[in-house]
Parts: C-alpha cells; structure tokens; sequence
C-alpha cells in the first residue's frame, strides 16, 4: 500500500474517527483505525464496537491496500506534523507496519492485520430517509440534556426517534427523558420515514452525530433498521447499534390539562433563576416560584448560607401558586427556548409542568416539581 | 481577682473531688486512691471520653448474674467478638476477633448476641449527659466522643478536669458503666490519654509527655498512617516517632508533600483539628456477614433487597436522601470489592436503592463466593432537598409509601415484597 494524502485533509479526518475509540482498550485492534487505499481514495474507519465511524478523503494512490494503525497515536503524529505537508503512507505487508513520512519526519508504527478488525455487519436497512443538518442538529441540541445517566434504566440512555403526530400532520420526534423531566422536538416527517420502528438511539452516538454536523445547510442521511442506525454526514458515514429496549409511553406524563399559563421573558427568567441558585451550595436545590397576578417571586433558599430573592413581571392571571423546582433542571430548560419568552402550564405544587417555547413550534419540555 | 486558666489544683481527689497537695498519697478527706495529678491539669481542656467494653459493660450491667464472668458479646457461627468484657480480655479476647478463636481462646465465656437497639440507646444518655457538660461533644462512634471543654470554667465553677471526674462517677451511678478520661490540649493526645488507664481511668497528658511516650512508638501509632505511609516513612528512615520528631520540618515537608507538615506535628504532638459538635451523618449503611458463603444471584439479591430496606428505612426516619450508592462485597478469602455510582437526584426508596445496587451486583457475579455484603448511602441531604419524583414511577414510590405506612400501624411484618417472601412456615409439599 502506498498512498500520498495532504496533511490537513487527513487531520481532519482523523480528528473525526478517532474520537471513537476508547482510550483504554482490552482489546487491542479497537485501539486501532483501519486505513485503506483504494483508486483515488483513502478511507479510514474506527470503532467501539457499539459504533463505527467512516470517513472517506481524497488522496494520490500508488498501491492499494489496506492495515491497521493505533488510532491515537496515528492522529497525534499528523497533528504535530506542519501544516500544508503532503503525507506518504506506505505499508509493508512483510514487516507488518506502516510507514508515515512527510518532509524530513518518518515514523513507522506496528500494524495488526485487516482482517481481525470488527465489521458492525450493519445488514439490510428497512428505512431511509434524508434531513436538513440544522433540523437534525435542533432535534439533538433540544433534547440531548434530558438523557438519563442511570445505567438500571438502560432504555432511558438515549433519544427516542420515532414517527407520531396524525397522518394529516405526521411527524418525526425524538424524545429524552431521565423520569424527572422530558424534552421532545418534532419534525416534519420526511419521505421515506413513513412506517419506521421506534428506535433509542444511544447517547455516544447522539453526541458523535452533533459533534459531526458542521455544516448546517447540508442533508444529512439516515438509514435505519431496527437494531442498527447509520447517518451520512457529507463524507463521513456513521454506523451504530441502538439501544434494545422498550422506551417507556411518555405520552402518559405530558400534561394535558394544566390550566395555570404563565408567561415570562426567556431572558430574564434564565438569568433571575441563575442569580437566585448561586445561594444554592450544592446543585440541585430548590428554586421557589410564588406566583401571582402579573408577578412572579423567584426564591432561593439555603440553610448553611442564606436566601435570596428576585421579583419578575410576568404574564400571569390565575390563582396564586406556590412551586418548587430544581434549579439546575430549570436552568436547562431555560436555556432550550429559542425564542423571546417561555410558556409554562401549570396544574399544582406536586403535578408536572409543561414548558413550551412561545414563539417556536415543535419543541415542549416538561419538569417535575419539588416539595418546597 | 479572677483566676487565670493556669491557676487551680494540681491535684484532686476522683471521688470527692477534693483539693490535695500534689504529692499527697491519697484523699486526705475519703481516703481514695484515685487521684488525678498533672503539673498543668487546669490549663488541660480537651477531652477524649470512651466507654469501657460498652457492649459487654452494658450486658453485665443488665444481667448482674454475668458480673464476674468473662463475657463475650456477638453473634453467629460466622460472627466476630463485637466487646470483650475485661475479664474475657484476660484470655487474649479483644474484638474483631473471630468468635471461634475467641471461644478457643476463653471455652467458658458466656457469649451473649448483640442488642443494638439497647447500646445506641445506653449511648445516647450518655451522650446527652455529655452535652450538658459542653455544647462541642463531637461523636466518633456510639461510644466515644470528644470534647472541648475551654471556657466553660466559670459556668462549672470547676477545672475542667474535675468537670470530668464528675462526669465519670456520675455516668458510673446513674446508668452503670464505666468510661476512660483522656485528658490533654488536643484531640490526637486526648485520644491517646484516654488509652493509658483503662478501664475506669482518668489520665492528663501534656504535649511535653507525650513527646517523651511517642519517642518510641512506630510510626503508625499515629492517625493517618496506614501500611501504604509507614512503608514510604520507613524508607526513608523514618521507623519510629521520634525519628519524626529528630527530623526539619521544612525537610519533612519536602520530602512528603502532602502530609509532612502533618506528620512532624503528631510527631510533636501538635495537633490543631477543632472539635465540631454532630458533624451529621455522613454515610448510612448496613452490611450482613452470611451464615455460610453465596454464590448464586438469586439468593445474594434476596439479602440485597434487606438490606435495602434496612438502609432506606434508615433514611426515612432521619428523614434523609442520598445520592451516591454503594455496594460493597467480600470474598471468601477476604478480599474486598466496592462499586458506587451516583445519581443526579437523591433518594430514600428501596426500589430505588435496591435497583442500582442489584445492576452492581449482577457485574460482579462470576461464580465468586462471598462472605459479605453491605450497602451504603451517602452524598447525604435533607429529604426535603430530594423530592424530585419519578413522572414515569410514581407508582412504585407510591407503593413503598404504602408499604411503610403499613408497617408504622401492623409492624414490619405486616407486608414484605414478594422478592423477600421465604415462604409459608411449613415446606411446600411437590
């Protein structure tokens, strides 16, 4: 194999596979990225074994072929090389390595052979269909912060993407909850999804996904079946498995009938509740809402410390309410408003709220309350 | 004219707490031998108090038939020596002794099983007795504390030292058990004290002294260090106490970044830690030593859920939430393994508690046997600070709620979950 790439196409690259290996392996080719050199291409792929990444660059063949080099050490090389370098990688199937040399630098790294690296075997895809970058990308920033990290409900570690809505208005929604809030965002449902399984997608993926969208105008790809999800992200192909599991019937918790409308300046509301929490030692604390007409009395307080207190003009004209949140998990739905100002529904002191963005269709969160 | 907190009686008497020259013999007034001396015992404030073989005293207290005889409190066949009353001591029984090299060592000792819910009881008088001496008691264990009696001269009308002695006799008549004084100026030597005249004893020691009695301790006489220091000490040289107390501080603290400075000052018997009146819980565990070795999932997460219980019923009537999680087990060939893992709201449920110890657990089943298991909770708040609830469970929240109010009215008994359900008395018939 002998292939000649320019440094910077190949950084680049790298900087995208490598991240999906596992700094510490027991398993010593899942340390590695295989690196293969066909007809004007050179193609690299990692994996955790739960997750495959594969992206594909231009490059100046020689000899075809492919190895294995740790993934690594392979990116940290290219890295320190200077910028505007032209690469030559070059194999010796004999001596079992691989050869880097640009300018006056050369480095030869052990290889493992090709044939032991794992393939997802991603099998048929029953569906596919095809996203804006910026829609997918909303779709994961909204929800992404309401992923559960409790490994005993495995099935809550990651974004349930799914067809709903009504045939007149179908939609594609992606879903996350840790069972003490929820976000969930709707799409137009794309041509092609019509029909799909209900899929979990998991949090490492999820996060790999949105670290690759860079260009937000582009169309993303995604192929899915019902143990395996693939997204093309311009020359990257991502593959993952999906978490197997029943994602609970979420329909059940978003409140329906919550007849309390309270309406508040996003910005405001974000920075009042930040202000008041920083009495809060730990995180975590509750955050007092005393509502009235027109007003609402944010309040904070902690044993050890002190209180605080913030007094806001609001859009509000039902009963007065009392009610208590986390404070960090208002915090986080705070900042998922695009919009100018937030929209909560509110029933009493001990039933979820429903949170919605006044100004944006599509996205709703919804918290529970704390005893305050 | 006040008096100085250097001024007052070198000498007194522990039962009639009369004044006495500081060499006479024994109590001019009662004729007690029990004398405390010091040359600086009125500018002595710190006190480490520790009940003597409290469980096993408390026994022979309850059951004056046992008075005289060696008596060994634990349990099961499995069991450790929990207390060993002084005359079972005299055998070589101390506690954490396993209870069969124990009865090897002393056949015809009367072993008596633990009542717990007895001692934390006896514990708390005494506790509570403490506090009326000073607000800063700071608790180590049910039957130990320090504490910090500067200042209070004036409200006693006595040195703190005779606070103490009173202290002692009057612990002695009112709930029958004997305690050690330790008396000295910081918490490390008050400790020590309080080791050097047991049982019944009342010692003061000053920094001076004990420099003298620490010159030829090793090196892990003192708190902090374990094997993993003692080895780095020795290495160095350093073997003894007073090789720490030979050597610069500036070197020491070179040489051990983290904790020279600490070392040469318990060398030296420095040690400034104040005493925190009821620092709080910090952790709330439980852990059962079986009966014979498991293996089998099945059976461990049975005595799992117990002790899930156990703890969380702990929680709920200290009405406290955690949010770390702790599973510890022991092999049979005494190695021990902990797993913890967090939760970013706490908790008091034993569903809860239980199913992410059991997710733990089912990773560490690999036809290993274990002796012991043990969960803990701790990352401790006020429950009322953890109330999130569970929108997709609150059934299951709701039912343990139930259940514990079942339980208040009919007794424990009263309903059990199924996984805990052993069965009718009798053995079904196949």
């Amino acid at each position: 194999m002998k292939v000649t790439v320019e440094r910077a196409q190949l950084l680049k690259s790298l900087s995208h596979v490598h991240r999906v290996v596992e700094r510490r392996n027991t398993i010593p080719i899942l340390g590695n990225v295989l690196v293969r050199a066909e007809t004007a291409k050179l193609s690299l792929k990692a994996t955790d074994l739960d997750l495959e990444v594969t992206e594909t660059l231009v490059a100046e063949t020689g000899t075809g072929g492919s190895t294995t080099v740790p993934a690594h050490m392979f990116y940290d090389i290219v890295r320190k090389l200077p910028d505007g370098a032209q690469i030559v990688l070059e194999g010796d199937g004999d001596r079992s390595v691989l050869t880097i040399r640009a300018g006056r630098s050369r480095f030869t790294l052990q290889t493992l052979p090709e044939n032991d690296f794992p393939d997802l075997a991603a099998g048929d895809m029953t569906h596919a269909f095809s996203l804006a970058a910026a829609d997918l990308k909303r779709l994961i920033d909204r929800t992404q912060f309401a992923i559960s990290t409790e490994e005993t409900r495995y099935y809550l570690n990651g974004i349930y993407l799914h067809g709903a809505g009504s045939a007149k208005s179908a939609t594609l929604r992606g879903v996350a909850t840790d069972g003490h809030r929820l976000a969930q965002l709707d799409l137009a449902l794309p041509k092609g999804a019509e029909g799909m399984p209900g899929v979990i997608i998991p949090r490492k993926t999820v996060g790999e996904v949105q670290r690759l969208i860079e260009d937000s105008e582009a169309e993303i790809g995604i192929e899915l079946s019902q143990g395996k999800i693939r997204f093309t992200i311009g020359h990257v192909v991502l593959t993952s498995k999906l978490i197997d599991g029943t994602f609970p019937d979420y329909g059940r918790v978003i409140p329906q009938n919550n007849d309390k409308e309270l309406v508040v300046d996003k910005k405001d509301f974000e920075a009042a509740v930040d202000r008041v929490s920083t009495i809060s030692s730990e995180r975590g604390r509750a955050v007092k809402l005393a509502l009235s007409a027109g007003k609402l009395v944010l309040s904070v307080t902690n044993p050890d410390s002190g209180s605080a207190t913030e007094e806001l003009e609001v859009e509000y004209a039902s009963d007065a309410l009392d009610i208590g949140f986390n404070s960090r998990y208002l915090l986080d739905i705070a900042a998922q408003i695009e919009g100018e100002a937030a929209v909560l529904k509110l029933a009493d002191p001990g039933s979820p709220t429903l949170v919605q963005d006044r100004d944006s269709k599509g996205a709703l969160y919804v918290l529970m309350p704390m005893r305050v | 004219m006040t008096a100085g907190p250097s001024d007052g009686p070198l000498c007194f008497c522990r039962d009639c707490l009369d004044d006495l020259s500081f060499t006479a013999p024994r109590c001019s007034a009662c004729g007690s031998p029990r004398l405390v001396r010091h040359r600086t015992l009125p500018a002595l404030a710190l006190a480490h108090i520790d009940c003597d073989a409290f469980y096993a005293t408390v026994e022979k207290r309850d059951n004056p038939a046992l008075a005289d005889k060696p008596v060994i409190v634990g349990g099961g066949r499995r069991g450790v020596v929990l207390a060993a009353c002084y005359t079972a001591r005299t055998y070589g029984v101390h506690s954490a002794m396993p209870m069969f090299k124990a009865l090897a060592l002393c056949p015809f000792a009367t072993v008596v099983p633990p009542d717990m819910a007895k001692y934390v009881r006896v514990g708390r008088e005494v506790r509570t007795t403490m506090q009326a001496l000073t607000p800063l008691v700071e608790p180590l264990s049910i039957d130990e504390a320090f504490l910090d009696l500067s200042g209070t001269r004036r409200v006693h009308g006595m040195i703190p030292a005779k606070v103490l002695a009173k202290f002692a006799t009057d612990v002695e008549r009112e709930l029958g058990i004997t305690v050690s004084v330790g008396l000295s100026c910081n918490k490390f030597l008050a400790k020590i004290a309080s080791d050097l005249d047991k049982p019944r004893g009342f010692t003061a020691l000053d920094q001076d002294e004990a420099c003298i009695m620490l010159a030829d301790k090793p090196v892990s006489f003192m708190f902090g260090v374990g094997p993993a220091t003692q080895e780095r000490l020795s290495e160095r040289g350093f073997r003894t106490i007073g090789d720490l107390q030979r050597a610069n501080e500036m070197e020491m603290m070179k040489q051990f970044p983290a904790e020279g400075r600490q070392l040469w000052r318990l060398a030296r018997g420095i040690d400034d830690r104040r005493v925190i009146a009821d620092r709080g819980a910090k952790t709330i565990s439980s852990e059962t030593t079986f009966e014979s070795n498991i293996r089998d999932f099945a059976t461990l997460e049975r005595f799992l859920w117990r002790l899930s219980e156990k703890v969380s019923s702990r929680l709920k009537a200290s009405e406290l939430a955690g949010s770390t999680i702790t599973l510890k087990l022991k092999t049979a060939d005494f190695r021990q393994r902990t797993r913890s893992q967090s939760i970013p709201v706490s908790t008091q449920l034993a569903v809860k508690i239980f199913a992410m110890c059991r997710e733990m657990l089912t990773k560490e089943i690999d036809g290993t046997a274990f002796r012991l298991m043990g969960i803990g909770v701790s990352a401790l708040r006020a429950e009322s600070q953890a109330n999130v609830a569970d929108m997709l469970d609150l059934r299951s929240a709701h039912a343990e709620r139930a259940m514990d109010d079942l339980r208040k009215k009919f007794g424990s008994a009263a309903v059990i979950r199924g996984l805990a359900y052993e069965g009718p008395e009798k053995p079904r018939q196949q």
